[in-house]
């Protein structure tokens, strides 16, 4: 199976704040808040480790929810993000100077 | 050249938020009237003001609803919208505006030259009313309707007015200071020409009672960047407009006023 990689666009803004995290598109200004899973996939997306990897260790291995289950709904929170020019994608892995949208 | 110069400059210096900008025109009518326009705010000419050199043309179509647009080109910006043009280089601090012999489009220009220089050292214009009371400075803000005019409007005589309609808000080293414009709202009147440490911003709700409530970080920080006035589409200063906010929001209270439209509200402001 081909790994997916996900990176933190450098076109958006982010800060955690009181526990949450708050992004801001550079493009739009659009605001989004992230829940604390959200925000476990963000800080992991560093473009270097496998999508599956990230659900494995930071969804799967802290909360009770079934592998098949997370990974589905990580890839959709993905897409969704990615949509939005949050999140970037890649089959392969994004490395530092290629983070363009 | 020099004399030849200070010869040619007919203008006035607006100083807001102790950035003067020296506005030149050889029409001495419209000279007149921004004086009358920007009175409280008129300082002497300084050697590092921005100078703003104003060509006046006839009147042509106006759209009040069309946005303005604010870009940069390596460092020289243009802003147009239909009623005027304008250009600066923040580098050599000198700039034109072509517009028709109305104060309304140079307000527009200085406000957006304001919020363009404020971006940058971590400061902004707020869609705010402020306030000044025992040496200290009050923000209220909120949607539209909220009540920024009305809460000026119960003032009690002790409070001086900073603006019923943009704040200015400058970041001097770890703190915030308010300073009074001469943009208007609802009100009609421009805020005293004074300035005062930020003690906190208030988020308006009408409601049954007067009271202050929490806000989360969050909240406050969604709530505060929609009142930010900023016009140029330029992402690194719109990043940058959000970690400011980010940096008020952690460092000055901001909270929710929930008030009558009742004067004992400034009970709670002090």
């Amino acid at each position: 199976m081909k790994h997916q990689y996900i990176a933190r666009s450098p076109m958006v803004a982010a800060r955690e704040l009181g526990g949450e995290m708050v992004i801001m598109s550079g493009v739009d200004s659009t605001l989004f808040d992230l829940n604390e899973v959200a925000t476990a996939i963000w800080k992991a997306a560093d473009g270097a480790t496998p999508l599956s990897e990230i659900v494995e260790q930071k969804v799967c291995a802290a909360y009770d929810v079934a592998p098949g289950v997370a990974a589905e709904d990580v890839e959709g929170f993905v897409r969704d993000m990615a949509r939005h020019g949050i999140l970037l994608v890649s089959d392969e892995p994004i490395l530092e100077g290629q983070r363009t949208l | 050249m020099e004399r030849l110069e200070a010869i040619r400059d007919y203008g006035v210096t607006i100083e807001i938020g102790g950035m003067p900008i020296r506005l030149c025109t050889d029409d001495s009518a419209y000279l007149s009237r921004l004086q009358d326009r920007f009175a409280g705010f008129i300082s002497p000419s300084r050697p590092r003001e921005l100078k703003l050199e104003i060509d006046l043309v006839l009147p042509g179509r106006s759209d009040s609803e069309e946005q303005v647009q604010v870009r940069n080109h390596g460092g020289r910006w243009t802003i147009e919208r239909s009623d005027f043009q304008a250009g600066l280089d923040l580098g050599s601090r000198r700039g034109w505006v072509r517009q028709p012999a109305h104060p309304y489009a140079t307000d527009s220009v200085l406000r957006i030259l304001h919020s363009m220089v404020l971006a940058r050292e971590g400061g902004f214009l707020l869609h705010s009313a402020s306030a000044l009371r025992n040496g200290r400075s009050f923000f209220f803000f909120g949607s539209s309707g909220a009540g920024k005019s009305t809460i000026l409007s119960l003032a009690p005589p002790d409070v001086t007015l900073l603006t019923d309609e943009i704040s200015y808000l400058r970041k001097q080293g770890d703190n915030y200071v308010a300073y009074g414009t001469p943009f208007t709202g609802e009100l009609g009147r421009a805020g005293d020409n004074a300035f005062a440490p930020v003690a906190a911003l208030y988020h308006l709700v009408q409601g049954s009672e007067n009271r202050i409530e929490p806000m989360a970080p969050a909240e406050a920080l969604r709530e505060l960047l929609e009142c930010v006035l900023f016009f140029a589409e330029d992402s690194e200063l719109m990043k940058q407009i959000f970690h400011s906010a980010c940096e008020l929001v952690s460092r000055v209270p901001v909270q929710q006023l929930v008030f009558l439209p009742d004067a004992r509200v400034w009970e709670l402001i002090t």
